[in-house]
């Protein structure tokens, strides 16, 4: 389809929202490369990470194209400041104990899950694309961290708390995912992307049901932290992007 | 290689006629060129040979995550950092087939982890250097993952089948490591002059612990001629090391990079490259525990495995109740 001009700016904002999460989420993730609690989990991790870059790549890869500012995926991660960043708060939050990044998981990935399986319907085919294929490997993590919810609800009391303590932290930070902003709108309408909200209600009854697997509450929904599409982020991003971006910036231009 | 110096509790080889009638069975099946597999008998010395090898190489593995791991948050474009977390999830597993190697011998992984925890068990000396540039990086690829390839082919040919087997996996992916490393090199050399700086001063830091990595001259040393008879170790420290000399030097001359030994040149009479004499003074204070990095990452290692404790403590409490729930409900 043809794409309505309008729309360019919006869309590529868009796009930088689903690849930086992912972006800062495998950032997030590949710290614990070498550290994880058992060498199996290790590799779990960093391979959910691999996958996370790989969908990083595609989606701001597209978002480059519809830029048309002659960026690519790389210059998108590599050569914008704190302020461009469109990722939710979540995934840029420190990584913690291992409750805490595997609650953090845990809630996004239901929340990917269904963005994805609703995006893989665009009518605009790249875009589709790219969701369709993300949208079996995060099947493939959803299932990784709801068994890591019954594993440390039902383990012992510390892995209980430390979840229940974990959960509870983050929780503040989900209310963002299912924002509408101002340019979706338009999108919505050419049917490009979902309206996200609608989703809301469907995410809350997938974390309670695995929540409830393992005896644990569903947290209530109360203020609700927010900014990341604004690039109002936390302080802990512009230190994730110094080291993340180091090397490009001390040696501008340079091929690696 | 990753297993260095393995010690065999031997002091002397034994001639045919010295051995019980098992033992010259065993040690004439080995000879015959036939596998030994775990439920076969062999002689302790063997067993515990192995177990030393295996775990010292597996521990090298995990251990050998960690300054390349320290790299992947700082990997310069989003392909480079795909390659590196894929190439240390790699390293992650060779640990995992080794580990599961070991523990046909007789042995668990928690029982090697604590070895290795408590400094009985060693790991490759060259874990024990720095990463301090992206040139690092590519430079262990193209030297770390080719001394260890080096070594590893032949070992797919060693009598104890399951080590043997792990290391036809393990030969496929390192072949793979060596040459993204020295793709990546190629791109410094290739780059600006400061890239093409870091690349040589990597291959300064890197070439003499990498040369290294073969161990000492074998000499007459009783360990590397039993393992030999075992068939545990195919060549000797110094054949392997010459080897991997001459496959690097032209190799370093594509880069343009200069190796750091003056008195490295090709000897036509013996159809192979001169080189000068190693430190070995280094290699023995390293393996000591007075390299640059031995405590940071044994204490990188330890710390990451007691913080972990509550997480296998509950994954072991979760999977003990469902095996009561199951039998509650039948
Ligand atoms: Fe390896
Ligand atoms: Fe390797």
């Amino acid at each position: 389809m043809e794409l309505d001009k309008k729309l360019n700016q919006p869309l590529a904002e868009y796009l930088k929202h689903l690849g930086d999460n992912t972006l800062i989420l495998a950032q997030r993730l590949s710290e614990w490369c070498g550290h994880g609690p058992v060498l199996e989990e290790d590799l779990a991790i960093t391979n959910v990470a691999l996958d996370l870059i790989g969908q990083t790549r595609l989606w701001l890869g597209l978002a480059a194209d519809i830029d048309d500012t002659g960026g690519d995926a790389d210059s998108l991660a590599y050569q914008r400041d704190v302020l461009d960043f469109r990722n939710a708060l979540l995934v840029e939050l420190p990584n913690g104990d291992f409750a805490t990044t595997a609650a953090r998981q845990f809630l996004f990935d239901h929340w990917q899950l269904l963005a994805l399986a609703e995006l893989s319907r665009s009518s605009l085919q790249p875009l589709a694309d790219i969701a369709a294929k993300s949208h079996k490997e995060v099947r493939y993590h959803t299932d990784r961290s709801d068994q890591w919810v019954r594993i440390l609800g039902d383990g012992t009391p510390v892995s209980r708390e430390r979840f229940e303590t974990a959960l509870n932290a983050l929780w503040s930070y989900t209310g963002e995912l299912f924002e509408v902003k101002q340019g979706d709108q338009a999108l919505i309408d050419a049917g490009i992307i979902t309206d996200m909200s609608l989703l809301h209600r469907q995410w809350r009854d997938d974390i309670t049901s695995v929540l409830d697997q393992a005896s644990l509450a569903t947290p209530p929904d109360e203020y609700m932290q927010r900014g990341g599409r604004d690039g109002m982020h936390s302080e802990h991003l512009g230190y994730l992007l110094a080291e993340m971006q180091f090397l490009q910036r001390a040696y501008p231009g340079a091929e690696w | 290689m990753y297993a260095q110096m393995v010690k065999t509790g031997v002091d002397k080889l034994q001639s045919l006629d010295e051995m019980s009638a098992r033992e010259r069975a065993f040690q004439e099946r080995i000879d015959a060129d036939k596998r030994i597999e775990p439920k076969d008998w062999m002689p302790d010395s063997y067993r515990k040979t192995l177990i030393r090898q295996i775990s010292q190489h597996a521990h090298s593995e995990i251990v050998g995550m960690l300054p390349e791991g320290n790299w992947i948050t700082r990997a310069p474009t989003l392909k480079r950092k795909a390659i590196l977390m894929a190439k240390v999830q790699d390293e992650g597993g060779h640990g995992l087939y080794l580990y599961s190697a070991a523990e046909t011998l007789g042995i668990t992984r928690d029982q090697m982890f604590e070895a290795l925890h408590s400094g009985r068990a060693k790991y490759s000396s060259i874990f024990n250097y720095p990463a301090l540039t992206w040139a690092d990086i590519g430079t262990i690829g193209w030297l770390v993952d080719g001394a260890a390839i080096m070594n590893q082919v032949p070992l797919q040919r060693c009598s104890y089948g399951p080590y043997a087997r792990a290391m036809v996996r393990v030969c496929k992916e390192e072949s793979f490591h060596q040459r993204q490393g020295y793709d990546s090199l190629l791109a410094l050399s290739r780059g600006t002059d400061e890239q093409k700086r870091m690349a040589q001063d990597a291959l300064n830091r890197w070439w003499w612990p990498s040369l290294m990595m073969f161990g000492p001259p074998d000499g007459e040393s009783v360990h590397s001629a039993q393992s030999m008879r075992w068939k545990i170790k195919l060549f000797s420290n110094d054949e392997l090391r010459q080897r991997f000399i001459d496959l690097s030097v032209p190799q370093a001359e594509v880069l343009g990079l200069k190796i750091p030994d003056k008195d490295l040149k090709w000897n036509d009479e013996r159809g192979h490259y001169d080189f000068g004499e190693i430190d070995w003074s280094e290699l023995y204070e390293v393996v000591k525990g007075n390299g640059p990095c031995n405590r940071e990452r044994l204490s990188e290692r330890i710390r990451a495995w007691n913080e972990g404790s509550w997480v296998r403590d509950a994954a072991l409490a979760h999977a003990e109740k469902n095996i009561h729930r199951a039998s509650a409900n039948n």
